[in-house]
């Protein structure tokens, strides 16, 4: 057990044993709060520390139980997936101080609220820094599993209605994504992806056509690309607000990680991908459009939620060392500024009582440092300079107008647009919800629940977490040279694969 | 790809398409119904993936090459569990939908407001 193998290990397994203790912590809600938050610092810390080693001296592998390759379940931490890690963990331990804000004031935290982080974080560490197709499988499984707790907590009728929906869709696409795993163990006798990355390219080339689009689709639907969003507008806007932010923040994230990671390693492309293109293309569009008719606050960012995950998918459709790049850069863009929105329209939730732009009006002049919290994000969503927004984007656009093909060309056009309409919608917002008239709070649609709403205050404690995550997205834009040289690298290791072969098959042949 | 089992393929496809049937249901108890089949199909697919049937894999007790794939079973076992577990998580939230609602139908948001709001 050497130091970098333990390294690897902490994030997945402290999580997952803290959430057995926290939850039989729940008569002590102070300890369960110290547990709750101790733990995704360590594995923040942790996270740092692989993106470090990662990023000197190459991938660093684990093999749980201390199996030969490809035996038992290996753990991989390269540049990549360390720094999604990163980001992850931090979003996540700044949005559960957000969340015990909240909490302390309207009664008590729910006792299954912490061991369920816990898992979930649990669940995306394994996804992010698993070696095995299967073990990927079971990751994203454990990240769900928790959410299905976190969308039915404290439920009413909204609550379980959008957690119908949720549960289904999630289901399906699980299975599937099972299936795509047994077609692929049947093909290739093996589920390790290093190894896999070298089997997958001795199949005929219509098999591997076909592996490549039933994993996509596998993973789309857990991903909200249109045509497979319906399920997220559907979902996630009657959830509480720290739930519904590390669900935008994460989960559909994950699933962006877990195709990036599949299509690089399994199918290296030397052409863009025209299909990832078009898909690109409309779920830019649609989502926009879509945010453009919400009157909600909840659902015009869940549509734009759905609509950025075309940047991501654009860079990686391109095929090229920069198109990767420029979405690993988008991801980490992505994760810090959807989980700042969604806090925010949670903090507006409890200032004024409700989310509808409609019955909103001059929060700006009764909440002023609020309103500057959600401006930033905002612009940065929009694409404004010299935001990360801005940078995340000009990544993607540069490297797809770079490829000089036409269709990529468009596509880069369509990402424009998207930037503009996005604009739209968030001035829209802002001169109806921000501006004008102050509105009176509304009284707070349901009591009896643990959110108290519609006091007319802004509470300390969120508006610190929120603008913490406000100042990641800050500190983003402001080392952007060494991010994105650091997405540079991991871009080159994406694209070869060759080390990440290297580092878990060492020497051995096939 | 490994010789396949043509009454497995066909008992999989067709527990494939019955589940999807159930799914597309209104009520969520048949949708629970369908995710149990949609399991039983994906896990079938998992047992042909690892090629034709052999001897229980214990080692030592026949020669290497009778021997049952033993990975496959390991995943279908774990598939059952998890599928297991979401499918009593779906049969608590109905019961649940059914307290809260009077009814276990999965609509849409704006049927749900028409229906008297959340």
């Amino acid at each position: 057990m050497t130091l970098a193998t333990l390294l690897v290990v902490v994030p997945v397994a402290v999580p997952l044993l803290a959430a057995g203790l926290a939850l039989l912590l729940g008569p002590w809600p102070t300890a369960q709060r110290v547990l709750g938050t101790a733990v995704p610092t360590a594995v923040v810390v942790d996270a740092a520390f692989l993106l470090h080693r990662a990023d000197t001296q190459g991938p660093v592998v684990a093999q749980a139980g201390g199996y030969r390759v490809p035996l038992g379940i290996t753990l991989v931490a390269d540049r990549f997936s360390a720094l999604v890690l990163l980001v992850s963990s931090i979003v996540l331990l700044l949005v559960v101080v957000y969340a015990m804000a909240q909490g302390m004031r309207g009664g008590t935290v729910p006792s299954v609220f912490h061991p369920s982080h816990l898992v979930l974080l649990t669940g995306v560490a394994l996804s992010f820094l698993t070696g095995d197709l299967f073990t990927l499988f079971v990751g994203l499984e454990i990240m769900l599993m928790a959410s299905y707790a976190l969308i039915t907590l404290r439920p009413n009728r909204a609550r379980v209605r959008a957690s119908m929906t949720y549960i289904v869709t999630s289901l399906l696409s699980s299975i599937l994504l099972l299936s795509s795993v047994a077609v692929v163990y049947g093909l290739t006798g093996t589920l390790n992806l290093a190894q896999l990355s070298r089997r997958v390219g001795d199949l005929a080339p219509d098999v591997q056509a076909w592996l490549s689009v039933m994993l996509l689709l596998a993973l789309a639907i857990k991903a909200a690309i249109v045509p497979m969003h319906w399920w997220l507008p559907e979902s996630y806007p009657p959830a509480p607000a720290p739930v519904t932010a590390i669900f935008a923040a994460l989960l559909t994230k994950v699933a962006v990680y877990a195709i990036i990671r599949t299509q690089t390693l399994f199918f290296p492309r030397d052409e863009p991908w025209t299909l990832l293109l078009i898909l690109s293309a409309v779920t830019l569009l649609v989502g926009a459009f879509g945010a453009l008719a919400q009157d909600n606050l909840h659902g015009a960012l869940s549509f734009l939620l759905v609509s950025h995950i075309g940047y991501m998918l654009l860079g990686l459709a391109v095929s090229t060392r920069e198109g990767v790049a420029a979405s690993g850069i988008y991801l980490v863009h992505h994760i810090v500024v959807q989980a700042c929105l969604f806090c925010v329209v949670g903090l507006v939730e409890h200032h004024r009582g409700t989310a509808s732009v409609r019955r909103l009006g001059g929060v700006g002049a009764t909440a002023p440092v609020l309103s500057m919290i959600f401006l930033i994000p905002a612009l940065s969503l929009g694409g404004v300079p010299p935001s990360d927004g801005f940078i995340a984007k000009l990544a993607v656009l540069r490297s797809a107008v770079g490829t000089q093909d036409p269709l990529p060309l468009v596509v880069a056009g369509v990402g424009l647009l998207t930037g503009l309409l996005t604009v739209a919608v968030m001035a829209r917002i802002w001169s109806r919800a921000f501006w004008g008239e102050p509105a009176a709070p509304v009284p707070d649609p349901d009591p009896t629940d643990e959110l108290v709403l519609g006091t007319g205050s802004v509470m300390r404690g969120m508006t610190v977490a929120t603008a913490c995550l406000m100042l990641l997205g800050v500190g983003v834009a402001a080392g952007a040279g060494p991010v994105s040289d650091l997405a540079t690298r991991a871009g080159e290791d994406l694209r070869s694969g060759a080390e990440y072969r290297a580092s878990v098959l060492g020497g051995e042949g096939r | 790809m490994n010789a396949t089992n043509l009454t497995l393929a066909l008992l999989c496809g067709g527990f494939f398409a019955a589940g999807i049937h159930l799914m597309m249901a209104r009520s969520l108890v048949r949708v629970a119904m369908g995710v149990v089949l949609l399991g039983h199909a994906a896990n079938l697919l998992l047992l042909q993936s690892g090629g034709p049937a052999g001897k229980p894999p214990v080692s030592g007790s026949a020669p290497y090459e009778e021997l049952a794939d033993p990975l496959p079973q390991a995943m279908a076992l774990t598939a059952i569990v998890i599928t297991f577990a979401v499918t009593a998580l779906l049969l608590a939230v109905a019961c649940r939908s059914n307290d809260l609602r009077g009814h276990d139908d999965t609509t849409d948001r704006s049927v749900d407001d028409e229906e008297g709001g959340p």
